[in-house]
């Protein structure tokens, strides 16, 4: 359907044009939608009419949203859309139907500026189009440079947002890798013979009664323990988004912040609509950006929280510079009594990436018998290495 | 096209469900175009009940799939009577009959039919509810859209079985993981929010008739006020009609009646420790008086 030929004089070519123009736009604001919504718009169009404006926006909605936070942006995403299609056609009525292609693009790279939380933009997507699509479909290929670059030599802005999207991303991949492994190694739902046996003495050796044997398929409750202090301010709101990710990928998952202080996050960053976490994230994150008691908040995670959220299938990511102020064996106390709850525990440490550094600060000496994984977290990459520590549980 | 919105409204409306404009042509849609409605929202907002309005709308009959951690295809489509089969086989031995083939075992007579292949393979087109698709695995998902794409099933012993009819597909989901994307393309998608304050009224005053005006408003601009709490659980629209109900039963007549049995009765609406701790009866107190 080439729209440049079409003659704008006919009323349904002028719908076709409109409505095509629309699903581009939509489109090139990360609106999913291909040939096949572009199509099933049109069809839309025809029944409902275009001069229909209220009930064609609903009907447009329904087709064209995805997730909650496409359905909050949809009614100002249309309404803007046909204010400037009616204005073009007051002004350029003589010129002909052009695509409102490029108000479109111009339109999106003005779009999510300021955000933390929002969506990227459609170009600076495309630009790493290739990376997201390792990261998302968990290829066996090795990644981009994106993946090995430094997170605290990221100076763009741009640059730094892709990079907080690709690590939400990541933690699905990781969980889609990690049920990889688990089926291929299952050996599939059988009959148990011994108790199928067993059961069918009952029944004079008939064996009526099946008895069936599979594996639990089970992913860690993982529980992500967030250092957002001044010295961690670097990278703070990319694990924010990492830990987001885990939060929606993997059940059972909690997440919680702290600096000198222990803040619950769990709740807040499950929340679906892009608008209010940042609200919500706004005002818990009062106090980031301070000074780091370690000790002090795993004490008080330990004496709240453990208890009711950790388990035989726990495993604790720590995420920590480990500067801390406090005493290395308060420190190493409320090790102790983590590793006694839980099933792993693994201190991510941002600066271990280094080539220059060697973890001496007395805390992470103190600290280093205790742990299971002690990792660096400084590029996409050694994010995505969570994955081996996680498997075979 | 708008006539035929409206008289869908009339009909829905005729079931006691109070749906608006956008909802109404998300299904009038549906049913249209043949694709499956997505609906999310959170807990309590009315998404099953759109479900069971659309069976009796359509007047056809509704086919649930619960899903959940580990549904597979055995609870989900089919699975072969294997009991049934083996008395066949033990009963063919004692009585030395020889009419009993392999493929007579694999037939219709030894297949039990689970939802899924219930809802394509009934005479007359059903409502097929699939809730809470968020809980289950993303093997069945795929699945899933395998079937909700082509409404075929393929089952090895017999071959591939064909839709009779096409159903009406509700999937309803939480939020508690993420959908993939291929599943929610095939769908339309519909966000029920909680309902504004003359929205509410109006369920309350529909699902709860007896309940008269002056409370019946007072309970819902308690809840509205409720949900601008900061709780963990807010409170959807069934925790609003049990509370509704709670205190008919108590027959008050205002909030301000009694403010010791709102407390008491305060359970209906929030669900966990933390939210009752959150709200102290001084903080109840207010809210009754704003709401009055």
């Amino acid at each position: 359907m080439n729209l440049d030929s079409n003659s704008p004089t006919t009323p349904e070519n002028r719908i076709v044009a409109q409505i095509t123009g629309f699903a581009r736009f939509a489109r090139a604001q990360r609106f999913n939608v291909g040939i096949e919504e572009t199509l099933d718009s049109q069809r839309l169009a025809e029944r409902i009419g275009i001069t229909d404006r209220r009930a064609l926006k609903l009907g447009l909605k329904t087709l064209l949203c995805a997730s909650p936070a496409d359905w909050e942006r949809f009614d100002a995403l249309f309404d803007n859309y046909w204010r400037r299609n009616q204005q073009r056609q007051s002004t350029q009525a003589s010129i002909g139907g052009k695509a409102p292609r490029q108000d479109a693009l111009a339109q999106s790279s003005r779009h999510g500026k300021d955000a933390l939380f929002d969506v990227p933009d459609a170009s600076a997507l495309d630009a790493v189009g290739a990376s997201v699509d390792n990261l998302s479909h968990g290829g066996a290929s090795a990644q981009e440079s994106t993946g090995r670059k430094n997170f605290d030599q990221i100076s763009d802005a741009a640059e730094l947002r892709r990079m907080e999207d690709l690590a939400e991303r990541l933690a699905k991949r990781i969980r889609q890798r990690l049920l990889r492994r688990q089926r291929i190694d299952r050996r599939g739902e059988r009959i148990d013979m011994r108790r199928t046996v067993r059961a069918s003495l009952r029944y004079g050796g008939l064996p009526l009664a099946l008895s069936f044997r599979r594996r639990r398929r089970q992913t860690p409750k993982l529980v992500i323990l967030l250092d957002v202090s001044r010295s961690m301010s670097v990278y703070s709101y990319l694990f924010l988004r990492f830990a987001r990710g885990i939060l929606g990928a993997f059940k059972g998952a909690d997440a919680f912040a702290f600096h000198t202080r222990l803040v619950h996050i769990g709740e807040t960053m499950r929340e679906p609509s892009r608008r209010k976490l940042r609200e919500k994230m706004a005002l818990i994150s009062t106090g980031f950006d301070g000074g780091t008691r370690i000790d002090k908040s795993l004490e008080a995670f330990n004496h709240h929280y453990a208890r009711n959220i950790l388990g035989s299938r726990s495993v604790v990511i720590i995420v920590s510079d480990g500067y801390d102020t406090g005493e290395p064996d308060d420190l190493v106390t409320q090790l102790q009594r983590i590793r006694r709850r839980a099933r792993r525990l693994i201190w991510l440490n941002p600066l271990l990436g280094q080539a220059s550094y060697t973890p001496s600060t007395r805390c992470i000496m103190a600290a280093l018998p205790l742990l299971d994984v002690f990792a660096p977290a400084h590029n996409l990459e050694s994010l995505a290495a969570l994955e081996q520590h996680l498997a075979g549980m | 096209m708008q006539a035929a919105i409206e008289q869908l409204r009339g009909r829905v409306a005729g079931t006691g469900y109070i749906a608006d404009q956008a909802l109404l042509t998300s299904l009038w849609l549906m049913h249209e175009l043949n694709r499956p409605l997505l609906l999310e929202g959170d807990a309590g907002v009315g998404k099953t009940e759109v479900g069971k309005t659309l069976a009796e709308v359509f007047d056809r009959a509704l086919i649930r799939l619960q899903c959940y951690e580990g549904l597979d295809v055995n609870t989900a489509v089919y699975e072969w009577n294997y009991q049934r089969q083996l008395l066949a086989i033990r009963r063919q031995e004692i009585l030395h009959e020889d009419r009993l083939s392999e493929k007579d075992l694999f037939s219709d007579d030894y297949l039990l039919k689970r939802p899924l292949l219930q809802s394509i393979s009934s005479a007359q087109s059903c409502v097929l509810l699939i809730d809470e698709i968020d809980r289950a695995d993303e093997e069945f998902e795929a699945y899933l859209l395998e079937v909700l794409s082509d409404f075929q099933i393929s089952i090895p012993e017999l071959g591939t079985i064909r839709a009779s009819s096409i159903p009406l597909v509700i999937l309803t989901s939480n939020a508690t993981r993420e959908l993939s994307d291929a599943l929610r393309r095939r769908c339309l998608y519909h966000y029920i929010d909680y309902p504004d304050y003359d929205k509410e009224l109006r369920i309350v005053l529909a699902r709860v008739p007896n309940i008269g005006n002056r409370l019946a408003s007072q309970i819902v601009n308690f809840v509205q006020n409720l949900r601008e709490q900061d709780l963990r659980k807010l409170p959807g629209v069934a925790e609003t009609l049990d509370w509704a109900s709670a205190l008919l039963q108590l027959e008050m007549k205002t909030l301000g009646d009694n403010p010791d049995a709102v407390v008491a009765t305060l359970g209906c609406l929030l669900k966990t420790r933390e939210d009752q701790d959150a709200l102290p009866p001084e903080l109840v107190q207010r809210l009754v008086a704003k709401a009055s």
